[in-house]
């Protein structure tokens, strides 16, 4: 801050404590109120009587103004004046997240050193990885993390980035940007409808035969790439399995077709700033523990 | 309404506009009030949004809080302040032309208000969500009401002002200023309603509760101290207590309330000397505050006994107890130490009703109560039973609220900052959430019951404005307590 304002902010509130304990004593009337007269105005009947301020109330002032003093030496607070005790927020914030290092990071590096695989059979690991989701990650995939429509379930086997540790690891530290294409205005209404019934074949829903088979032709031109020949998808590119009736988006044909039609996408926040490496650990550990246990 | 009202007008004073008011504190409190109820049924059932967006909390919300401020509180003052500065000045007003025009040009803004913010009109910024041409509207209203109320004080046939009429003025001074300053923004374009404010990140903020608690400390504090400084000596026809009192305590009321708004804004980007500024003038604002509590109470000495038969009185008393308990109380918040389990809780919506309900409602309504009789030239209320049973609702009502939101403010701060021993969280926010349900129950419950009071009030009103019915036998002193 510059000078000018640190003295502008000292002086400003100088003027202020000493005008109100001025106030206060030049109004201090110490007799009695044996003879309290009335002050001699009189408005609509109502009059004033010239009591002296209550004993109590003006001493509990005068406390106030002189604790008031005591922290402003003691506390930044006049300007650029640090405080005696340099005292900052940003300080007592350090202090107290290295205490809870010093406190916990021991423990969370003896996990950091071990696999994913062993320490999410340890009941302490998931328990802590649990309350972890629940704070960072409940909020969209459900305190059960059974997700929602939208965010995928996270307790069956289908996982759309990879289910091993590496993959989950991947997913929490750096997040997920999913991109399925718009294709309505390039395959057009009858290749949307079309396309659509091919997928309800893949798994082996009812369909119309002669629109499936000419979504077959469209699906091995424009959809091969990402969802693969067979339809089961690429972990590698985050594109879904379309054979297994798990649906992200909605499985009804018209919640299908919207997904081709308007293409979708999906995101996955990056975590790695938020959480330090060994709780995204404990936390991968936690999530890859949820689909094997039965 | 002038022709078939001729009968009550008085000769000297202009007691149109403050009858006009009246009735529209009476109307507002209902509509504002059963707004609130609303929301915090939401709260509690979420489903009662009903899908629709100008349902929904985030716009009622703000609706419910300009409501019963500017609407309900609002019109209290206006009414209060035109028929004391009158009765006080022994003047009539300056100019009934212009005090008809605060009256229909606030309405307008408050109409203005009830449509803009169900339709998510809003600049976003808390008690001063009316976008730019309702705050130009605001602005034009105030600085005519400013002239009517200065103007009468300027002719007063009294040497000197009575003490009610400069909180009143320090009311209307404070307010043109923080609403000036916190409004200014840039329009888009002049035929939208959006603007950007010109202030930005922690500068915005702090200009934003700077504005914001002095909307408590001007709005709802001086010019309801105003309205205290008149009503109670009235109704209980005792003198004020104290006029050096008063002198002490309005000067350091005004000089210190202006700095406290950064204890809105604890441990955030806000830099820690504003932070310190803040909190300790916050604290030293305890006695100035009590000033005006002892000085309402203590005219009593000698009328306590008044209290038994006179409803109206307890609705004074008990404001100023109320009014005693929330600057205890806020103060407090304001230590950091205290802040830092209390803030972004339930307890600082329990804290604001405290002030809203048992303070700015209660003494607005038992002033409300004494000015409708003489304004209708009635002898007395229609029915003193039924005050009663308003104050009675009234109080258990707060008390109901307020318990509600320290039970639960309490038990999200420490939710929230509870760990495990490996240093999780022991709680997540939503069950933190389901944890205050029950509270949210209670409070709804306690809004609904002070809400019964006001329609009430309105059947009071109604009935004591009839010429054709005769106001009920007061009832005896046993009956009455």
């Amino acid at each position: 801050m510059a000078s000018f304002w640190s003295y502008w902010i000292i002086i400003l509130t100088t003027v202020t404590i000493v005008g109100i304990t001025w106030i206060l004593f030049a109004n201090r009337k110490r007799d009695s109120r044996a003879d309290v007269k009335t002050t001699g105005h009189e408005y609509d009947g109502i009059e004033e009587l010239d009591n002296p301020l209550p004993a109590w109330w003006f001493y509990m002032f005068v406390i106030t103004i002189v604790w008031g003093i005591g922290y402003l030496i003691v506390y930044p607070g006049m300007g650029n004046f640090a405080g005696v005790i340099g005292w900052t927020q940003i300080g007592q914030y350090d202090r107290e997240v290295a205490s809870a290092e010093t406190k916990y990071r021991d423990m969370r590096d003896r996990y950091l050193a071990l696999p994913v695989e062993e320490i999410a059979a340890d009941p302490a690991v998931r328990k802590m990885g649990m309350r972890m989701f629940a704070n960072n990650c409940a909020q969209c995939h459900g305190a059960d993390a059974k997700g929602r429509y939208g965010f995928p379930n996270l307790t069956d086997d289908d996982w759309i980035y990879g289910g091993d540790p590496a993959a989950i690891k991947t997913t929490i530290e750096n997040g997920r940007q999913a991109a399925m294409p718009a294709w309505g205005s390039i395959i057009g209404d009858k290749g949307v409808t079309d396309v659509t019934q091919y997928v309800l074949s893949l798994n082996g829903r009812d369909t119309n035969p002669a629109e499936a088979t000419a979504g077959e032709t469209v699906y091995q031109t424009y959809c091969v790439a990402c969802h693969g020949a067979d339809g089961h998808g690429n972990v590698a590119m985050g594109a879904p399995n379309l054979t297994n009736g798990v649906w992200l988006y909605g499985g009804s044909q018209e919640q299908i077709a919207q997904t081709v039609r308007a293409g979708r996408n999906g995101v996955m926040p990056a975590f790695k700033d938020t959480l330090s490496e060994d709780k995204i650990h404990i936390l991968t550990a936690y999530v890859y523990s949820l689909d094997k246990q039965q | 309404m002038s022709e078939l009202n001729s009968a009550l007008e008085h000769p000297v004073y202009n007691y149109k506009v403050v009858r006009q008011f009246t009735v529209m504190t009476v109307v507002w409190g209902i509509v504002g009030m059963l707004v609130g109820v609303l929301i915090a049924a939401q709260l509690a059932w979420p489903a009662l949004n009903f899908d629709l967006p100008w349902l929904s909390f985030g716009r009622l919300r703000p609706l419910h809080t300009n409501a019963v401020i500017f609407a309900f509180g609002g019109s209290a003052l206006f009414a209060t302040s035109f028929y004391v500065v009158q009765r006080t000045c022994q003047v009539r007003l300056i100019s009934d032309k212009l005090a008809s025009i605060t009256f229909w040009g606030w309405q307008l803004v408050i109409v203005s208000a009830a449509i803009t913010l169900p339709l998510g009109i809003t600049s976003s910024k808390e008690y001063a969500e009316l976008q730019w041409p309702i705050d130009i509207l605001i602005t034009v209203i105030w600085v005519i009401y400013a002239i009517v109320f200065f103007g009468t004080i300027a002719k007063r046939k009294t040497d000197h002002i009575y003490v009610a009429n400069w909180f009143y003025g320090a009311f209307i001074i404070a307010v043109a200023i923080l609403h000036i300053i916190n409004s200014l923004a840039m329009p888009i374009a002049f035929n939208s309603f959006q603007a950007y404010s010109i202030y930005a990140g922690t500068v915005d903020a702090m200009v934003q509760w700077w504005y914001g608690h002095n909307a408590v400390g001007f709005f709802l504090t001086a010019g309801f101290l105003g309205m205290m400084y008149y009503f109670v000596p009235k109704q209980a026809e005792r003198p004020v207590y104290s006029y050096r009192l008063s002198i002490v305590h309005f000067w350091a009321l005004v000089a210190v309330y202006i700095w406290a708004g950064p204890h809105h804004l604890h441990y955030t980007a806000l830099p820690d000397w504003a932070q310190s500024l803040g909190m300790v003038m916050s604290l030293i604002l305890l006695a100035p505050s009590w000033g005006g509590m002892i000085n309402g109470m203590m005219t009593l000495s000698g009328a306590w006994h008044k209290l038994r038969s006179d409803p109206i009185l307890r609705f004074l008393v008990v404001s100023l107890s109320f009014y005693g308990m929330s600057t205890f109380e806020g103060p407090m918040m304001s230590i950091k130490t205290v802040n830092s389990l209390s803030h972004y809780t339930d307890w600082t919506i329990g804290h604001v009703h405290s002030g809203a309900l048992g303070w700015v409602a209660m003494i607005s309504i038992g002033a409300m109560y004494h000015l409708i009789p003489i304004l209708f030239g009635r002898e007395r209320m229609y029915s003193i039973s039924l005050i009663n049973a308003h104050f009675w609702m009234s109080t258990i009502g707060t008390v109901l609220y307020i318990t509600s939101m320290w039970v639960n403010g309490i038990l999200q701060g420490l939710m929230w900052r509870a760990y495990n021993q490996d240093g999780t969280l022991t709680y997540s926010f939503v069950e933190s959430v389901s944890a205050s349900y029950p509270g949210y129950v209670v409070r709804v419950i306690g809004g609904a019951i002070f809400f019964s009071g006001m329609l009430l009030m309105a059947y009071n009103l109604y009935m004591t404005s009839r010429k054709d019915v005769e106001p009920l036998a007061a009832p005896t002193l046993a009956s009455a307590v």
